[in-house]
């Protein structure tokens, strides 16, 4: 007798994937591909309890929340004035840092693997800090030379510029945490490219400009939007990082996470769950779209 | 060795056409490491050269100065009378083809091959419709009609190369350059390039140098072999001039299988163990290195002339029969052709080996 006629019939089919029915047949579930390697229905269960429970239930519990508010409630918590602009702020200025980090990050990434310079290993460990510091050393240490007492901050106050305390600085503790990520994600894709396939676009005459744009980026953009992509991901929440440099000024330098936090200090956790599903999905769309022009520039030559 | 390169252009009976290539005492290094020594070669318009030497034999660094890929330390490259090394490489109109293909992943086969007129100057671009018409006829030279549409991760290795050659040929190159095209393939497609490659040469017209490590192919497809080892020319000249003439032991080995034997001359007498012949008027003197093909033997009764052997092992392998023999304590494996197994032959005979064509070195110090 067969191990699955005692399961209940859902259960019985990704089991049975992973070993030979006693028959001697495999059996198999008709849309699980067949793989010589054993396991599969252990290790899918185990990814699966483990993704529940770590992403999914909690991401539930948050979208499950706000409607307590009742439709109505969820928009006007959504539509207020100060919740609007924050999510301006933080969507649009992540954006901006991440399209800035894009070509700063391609740049960073080509000189640490193109050239090999004195100080090469130590600017590439530098890379890693906006990482590696605690979020909210990286805010200090934004705050400590943008504010307007600050060397930094007097000097561009001197030309009117507002640094810290404003969306410009919001702006910079972005990009600042932003880089490693773009640069991190196209530094493999370049030390692996091909020096004959530049060599072979220089002998049929292309100069400089024309390598760059028509041979060596293409082949970067895929690991490029992907950095860019993972820099906004990180931007829009990060906290610690910008709390201090952003002066928290209603309407002006609030950013959405802020919103949330001051919303559970009201004991409004409808509210903040309103908030936080907002964000997860307009993040979670803008990923999708990235991921799927990603994954249609990766296509392309690789079928 | 008496070897001088520029006896070789005038000797020659075919030199008719004038000289395309003129390459002149290029060296080059890397580190410490000389790549090149002095090197002097020459080919004529629409030549088919080979580059033929051993890996770190420099015929690779050789082709990439003439590419402009590679800067040389010393040395003049004249192409059709200019100063190529004054020549930035996007200049020189060389269509270069690589051993890895190193093909544009993220390009169709058709944006391939339009490359090189696609980042031509707006001046000298031509129109889209003479690019398509370009690309079209070049597919259908190379023999992949209709693929024009594939990326190159959709063709196999041999497709691939193909798309190359016609990446480099859309350029209307004045030289062709080619690095080992053919060594990422397996031998069965590599026989059938190797022709297709001689007709696409003879039908553009192109001189074309030819880098490769396979003597079989260099000798199959070339007008001219030129042989490197550690970054010094050893010889050049035709396939067949080089395989019956090689100018040292190093070229005898590295053109086929050899078979060595040490020897002594004195005056005008050979001896090998216990044969003795007459030896070749420019014969070096004193201790030698004979060598002879595993082909190209006689096979006679001890009382006979020849080297003293005895047959360990015969085995007929398709069209020539191979035969083991000890010879002087060493085994050689010798050839006959046609597949009979020659009068007597057996294991455990003594007989003479009589080589018929022996090559007497100078014994190296």
């Amino acid at each position: 007798m067969s191990d699955q006629a005692i399961l209940p019939r859902g259960l019985g089919a990704p089991l049975g994937a992973g070993g030979a029915g006693v028959g001697g047949r495999p059996r198999r579930a008709p849309w699980v591909a067949h793989s010589i390697l054993p396991g599969f229905g252990l290790s899918l269960g185990i990814t699966l309890v483990y993704l529940g429970a770590i992403v999914v239930l909690p991401l539930t519990a948050l979208a499950l929340r706000p409607w307590e508010l009742g439709l109505d409630g969820v928009w006007r918590a959504l539509t207020a004035p100060r919740v609007a602009a924050a999510f301006r702020l933080s969507f649009g200025l992540s954006a901006l840092a991440a399209l800035l980090n894009a070509p700063l990050g391609l740049l960073i990434g080509w000189t640490l693997t193109r050239y090999s310079f004195p100080g090469r290993r130590i600017m590439d460990a530098l890379v890693d800090l906006p990482f590696a510091l605690p979020t909210a050393v990286a805010g200090i240490a934004l705050t400590a030379i943008y504010a307007p007492t600050a060397p930094l901050g007097h000097f561009a106050a001197r030309f009117g510029i507002k640094t810290a305390f404003s969306p410009l600085g919001i702006f910079i503790a972005l990009v600042f945490i932003g880089l490693p990520f773009v640069v991190r994600s196209v530094q493999p894709v370049l030390q692996e490219l091909d020096r004959e396939v530049e060599e072979a676009a220089t002998t049929l005459g292309a100069n400089a400009f024309q390598r760059a744009v028509r041979v060596i980026l293409p082949t970067l953009a895929p690991a490029l939007i992907s950095g860019v992509s993972l820099a906004f991901a990180r931007a829009v929440g990060e906290y610690g990082s910008v709390i201090f440099i952003a002066g928290n000024m209603p309407m002006r330098t609030e950013i959405a996470p802020l919103i949330i936090v001051m919303k559970l200090e009201q004991y409004d956790y409808a509210g903040a769950a309103a908030v936080g599903l907002a964000m997860v999905v307009i993040a979670f769309g803008s990923l999708l779209l990235i991921n799927g022009l990603q994954l249609f520039l990766a296509r392309r030559g690789r079928v | 060795m008496n070897y001088r390169p520029t006896e070789d252009i005038d000797a020659d009976p075919a030199s008719g056409s004038p000289l395309a290539l003129e390459i002149r005492g290029i060296s080059k290094s890397f580190g410490r490491f000389p790549a090149l020594n002095n090197v002097s070669l020459h080919a004529r318009d629409k030549e088919f050269l080979a580059l033929l030497g051993p890996s770190g034999s420099g015929k690779t660094t050789l082709l990439r100065v003439l590419a402009g890929l590679e800067r040389p330390d010393a040395g003049e490259v004249r192409f059709a009378g200019e100063d190529f090394l004054s020549l930035p490489v996007r200049r020189r109109r060389v269509g270069m083809v690589f051993q890895h293909y190193a093909l544009f992943r993220h390009m169709t086969v058709a944006q391939n091959i339009a490359f090189g007129l696609t980042v031509r100057p707006r001046r000298e671009r031509p129109s889209k419709s003479e690019t398509a018409d370009r690309v079209a006829d070049l597919l259908s030279l190379v023999q992949l009609d209709g693929l024009g549409g594939r990326f190159p991760a959709q063709l196999s290795g041999g497709q691939r190369q193909r798309v190359a050659l016609a990446r480099a040929l859309a350029i209307e190159p004045s030289l062709l350059l080619l690095d080992e095209p053919f060594g990422a393939l397996d031998a069965q497609v590599r026989r059938e390039l190797r022709r297709w490659l001689r007709e696409v040469h003879d039908r553009a017209g192109v001189t074309t140098v030819f880098v490769t490590h396979d003597q079989e192919e260099a000798l199959d497809l070339a007008d001219r072999v030129a042989i490197l080892k550690d970054g010094e020319l050893r010889q050049l000249g035709a396939p067949n001039e080089v395989y019956a003439a090689p100018a040292d032991a190093f070229v005898y080995d590295f053109l086929g299988a050899a078979c060595r034997l040490p020897g002594v001359v004195e005056g005008r007498r050979l001896t090998v163990a216990d044969w003795e012949t007459q030896a070749p008027a420019d014969a070096p003197q004193g201790r030698v290195e004979v060598f002879f093909r595993p082909d190209e033997v006689m096979f006679a009764p001890l009382d006979g002339a020849g080297l003293a052997g005895e047959v360990k092992a015969v085995a007929v392998r398709g069209p020539d029969v191979r035969i083991e023999c000890l010879i002087e304590g060493r085994l050689f494996e010798l050839e006959s052709r046609g597949a009979v197994v020659p009068n007597g032959v057996a294991p455990g005979l003594a007989l003479r080996v009589k080589p018929l064509k022996p090559k007497i070195y100078a014994a190296k110090a």
